[in-house]
């Protein structure tokens, strides 16, 4: 390819997707390099909670904005509105769940403290064990799975290029820019734009930057078809269980508790000693998930850094690197906070701040 | 904590778990069904144990007799859900809630069949070929009054005698392959008389009873409101394409179907050993060396998961592996005469494969609307489309349309997703590759995997950050 991109966004995950939709409509010649397919890292794989309730007090503005962008999404992601409950099943859980919720009300998110009686009104199906419950009606869901179809989509129809199966191996500075190399291939471009999800830390390596990121590895868990158990999105105070149950009546299970592997070393595994209980914390929630049989449960990678913000921003001493990853709840965000990243980038000043990769994590 | 593991008690795992224990290893062997045997030496069921005994129930018995005197420790009816590669280089699984520990592990799954949908493969009384002999062997229950017997590789002309055998009336045999494919097959299957000989002892016996033999033809549809009522077959290219010749009907109500085995490998995978594709092997396969050494590092794979060669090779398979884990585990030598053995028994093997290596035009019997994936209801249609608008991977395809996301993992629908795949990118098997393997192996009740639980001792980490 002989061909100088203004841009290459390297990881096809809803971070790059997002920001190379902006970028293109902003007119810059972008290109998304991609080692897998598009939209199956964290983003084709994770719970698809959509829930204010569990997101940081801090990102709170930028959840709901995310919250919007998923409505606009609708269908096609598979986006339901349901509403939410998060459970506190002892006391301990319950000052925990009155303290957060305080905060999170207080941040602009719609939540309210709900009776027993109204609890189980609305969710008859769960264990009549609960000491403490809130519920915000913004919450739902979308679907994870359908992320690669849907940016796959719409990433053609904004004339985007996209390598798939292009796994970057080495970046070369040289005067045009970069030299992007996944060993048999090579692109240049004149920026780029890190968003390579869970596998960040030795990208940014390549070029230089050590960035203080962790990987985690989350694990989630679908059962088979069900008859109707829940009609909203359950969450624990604790932020160990997350249940829904798809319109299909399957339903999944996630919580954020991990299983083994690095991002390195392929896809990961689930690990008995965390999914055994998070198993059991969904069945204790929700008894009638006792004769339901699981049908697969599965890991995914997603990042973070000490202070668990994000990395938005321009690298310290690196005009022309971009970096875009490690949002707690990026699934959620991630479709809004691209879009600043775009704006960032071509120049424009984003409507709300962004978090510069470069600070100081202490 | 157990020396070794056997996972599947068929020929080979079993003979697997006789030779480590001979040896001294603390062994156990594990299958979900409820006595030793697997698919071919399948014990009968009770209500039939008075009826005469078959050279397959003989060998079974005598295997059963062997475990019964030996020192293994044996757990059936145990349904291995999880394999998990534990951080000391040991293993853990999960066997409902049981969880076992062990230093190697052996896996010895089998086969499984492979059918590839046509129009109405869905009705009720369609069945597949290695059903029909769990059938036979279990309950000596033929599956219907009038049965077509169709497909490609030695189990069409099996099935088609033991239902004669058992005094069921067989339609028509379909048979893709044709003449030349199985004269083709003689030479090495001649190296083993007995083995040659009964497969073609088969096929007299079926033109003697006047059965019509449909050479180089497929069904095209099975016909029926509520059951099956008949089957149209066609003629069919080299390619096993449809070819444009008018079709025959042939009245029936059941019809046993299926288009070889393949490698049962989702225990391999999950065990995070490599695969490869070779055709001659039945498909994909776990990359072994002689004795079955997989590519992770106390993990062994014996029997037809790890290639098809059939049951006349999956005893010595068996004990190659236990010699394997013995020499790895203690650094016990033993001697190669086996191996020799072993390579002349292997060509037999491949030569009754190479009949039942599904070919590309097999694709051209699932019309757009046949239901490829019979848990979601996914259509071809459906998953063409996907392809088409850039899906090119078995995950990215599955993502988009659920295509194997039901209860029964993708195990049967993968062949034709594949089958599809290829014809529509021009990809090679190797080049498209498989969805990813995960646990559970088998879908698993909550109540069945987890015991109740003490709320307030859950071990429960710390909270999100706020
Ligand atoms: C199991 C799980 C459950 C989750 N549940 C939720 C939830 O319910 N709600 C919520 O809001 N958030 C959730 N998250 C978080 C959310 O999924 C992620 O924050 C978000 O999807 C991250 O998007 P991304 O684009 O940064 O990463 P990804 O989607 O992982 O994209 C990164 C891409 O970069 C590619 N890449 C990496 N290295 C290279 C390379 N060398 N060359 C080329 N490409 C490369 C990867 O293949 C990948 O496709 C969950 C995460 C996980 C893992
Ligand atoms: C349905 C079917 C019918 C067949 N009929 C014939 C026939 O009539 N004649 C013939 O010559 N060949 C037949 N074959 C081929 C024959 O199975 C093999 O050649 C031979 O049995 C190979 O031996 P094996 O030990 O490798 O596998 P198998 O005999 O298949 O043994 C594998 C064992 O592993 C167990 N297992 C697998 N997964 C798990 C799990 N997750 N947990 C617990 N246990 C597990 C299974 O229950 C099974 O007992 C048939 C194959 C199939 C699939």
């Amino acid at each position: 390819m002989n061909v100088i991109f203004d841009i290459a966004v390297i990881g096809g995950g809803n971070m790059g997707c997002g920001a190379a939709i902006r970028l293109a409509e902003g007119g810059m010649r972008t290109i998304i390099l991609e080692q897998g397919d598009i939209g199956q890292g964290a983003s084709g794989v994770n719970a698809g909670t959509l829930s204010l309730q569990i997101k940081r007090v801090k990102l709170m503005p930028y959840a709901i904005k995310g919250h919007e962008e998923w409505q606009n999404m609708g269908a096609e992601v598979g986006f339901h509105k349901t509403g939410g409950y998060t459970l506190a099943f002892n006391d301990r859980e319950a000052e925990l769940l009155y303290e957060r919720m305080t905060l999170k009300k207080e941040a602009g998110a719609n939540i309210s403290f709900v009776s027993d009686k109204e609890l189980i009104e609305k969710e008859p199906a769960l264990a009549r064990k609960v000491v403490a419950a809130s519920y915000c009606g913004d919450d739902g869901y979308a679907n994870s799975l359908l992320s690669g179809q849907y940016y796959r989509k719409k990433i053609k129809q904004s004339g985007i290029s996209f390598l798939e199966k292009f796994k970057v191996i080495q970046i070369r500075e040289n005067s045009d820019g970069f030299e992007i190399s996944s060993g048999g291939q090579t692109v240049v471009a004149k920026r780029l734009l890190l968003a390579c999800g869970g596998w960040m830390k030795d990208i940014a390596a390549m070029i230089g930057a050590d960035l203080p990121i962790n990987a985690r590895i989350n694990t989630v868990s679908v059962t088979e078809r069900a008859p109707r158990l829940l009609n909203s999105i359950i969450g624990h105070a604790t932020g160990l269980l997350t249940m829904k149950q798809k319109e299909n009546g399957t339903v999944l299970i996630g919580g954020g508790w991990q299983g083994k592997g690095t991002p390195e070393q392929g896809r990961g595994n689930v690990s008995l000693e965390t999914l055994i209980p998070n198993l059991q914390l969904a069945k204790f929630a929700l008894p009638k998930l006792s004769k339901i049989r699981i049908v697969r449960s599965w890991t995914g990678f997603e990042a973070n850094v000490p202070d668990f913000y994000p990395l938005a921003g321009r690298l310290a001493n690196k005009e022309n690197v971009f970096v875009l990853g490690c949002v707690r709840g990026g699934y959620t965000i991630g479709p809004y906070i691209s879009k600043l990243m775009g704006d960032y980038i071509l120049g424009r000043q984003p409507e709300m701040p962004l978090f510069d990769p470069s600070r100081d994590f202490k | 904590m157990y020396d070794v593991i056997v996972l599947g008690a068929g020929p080979a795992g079993a003979n697997a778990a006789l030779e480590a224990a001979d040896n001294g290893l603390k062994t156990l062997l594990l299958d979900e069904q409820k006595v030793a045997g697997g698919q071919v030496w399948r014990a009968k069921s009770k209500s039939i144990l008075k009826a005469p005994s078959t050279e397959a129930s003989e060998k079974g018995d005598e295997l059963r007799t062997k475990i019964n005197q030996s020192a293994i420790e044996v757990k059936f009816n145990s349904r291995v859900w999880h394999i998990e590669k534990q951080d000391d280089d040991t293993w853990l699984m999960a066997s409902d809630a049981e969880q076992l520990t062990a230093k190697a592990l052996i896996i010895a799954t089998g086969s499984q069949e492979r059918i590839i949908p046509t129009q109405g493969w869905t009705l009720p009384g369609v069945i597949g070929l290695g059903g029909a002999t769990v059938l036979f062997k279990e309950h000596m229950m033929v599956p219907g009054r009038r049965t077509v017997v169709a497909g490609n590789g030695p189990l069409v002309f099996l099935v088609a005698s033991e239902i004669i055998r058992l005094k069921g009336t067989v339609a028509a045999v379909v048979s893709l392959n044709n003449r030349i494919d199985w004269l083709k097959a003689l030479p090495s299957m001649l190296s083993n008389p007995s083995l040659a000989w009964q497969g073609f002892k088969w096929i007299f016996k079926l033109y003697k009873m006047r059965v019509p033999v449909f050479w180089q033809h497929g069904i095209n549809k099975i016909e029926g409101k509520e059951k099956v009522e008949g089957v149209t077959v066609i003629k069919v290219d080299h390619n096993w394409h449809k070819s444009d010749q008018a079709e025959q009907y042939i009245p029936a109500e059941s019809v046993c179907y299926g288009h070889g085995l393949m490698p049962a490998i989702e225990a391999t995978r999950l065990a995070g050993a490599d695969h490869h594709y070779d055709e001659l092997l039945g498909g994909w396969v776990p990359t072994i060396d002689k004795y079955g050494r997989t590519s992770v590092s106390n993990l062994y794979a014996c029997g037809d998961n790890a290639g098809i060669l059939g049951v006349s090779v999956a005893p010595m398979r068996g004990r190659m592996a236990a010699l394997a884990v013995l020499e790895d585990l203690t650094g016990k030598k033993h001697n190669k005469k086996d191996l020799k053995i072993f390579d002349k028994a292997k060509k037999i093997g491949l030569a009754a494969t190479a009949l039942s290596i599904p070919r590309s035009g097999l694709q051209s019997f699932i019309t757009k609307d046949t239901e490829v994936c019979r848990c979601e209801c996914i259509s071809r249609r459906e998953i063409e489309h996907e392809i088409k608008t850039g899906a090119l991977s078995p995950n990215a395809v599955k993502s988009g349309t659920r295509c194997g996301m039901g209860p029964c993992g993708g195990r049967y629908c993968s062949e034709s997703l594949a089958l599809i795949t290829q014809h529509i990118s021009k990809k090679t098997r190797s080049e498209i590759g498989l969805s990813t393997a995960r646990s559970p192996l088998r879908p698993v009740a909550l109540d069945d995997i987890s015991n109740e639980i003490d709320y307030d001792k859950l071990p429960i980490p710390g909270v999100s950050p706020l």
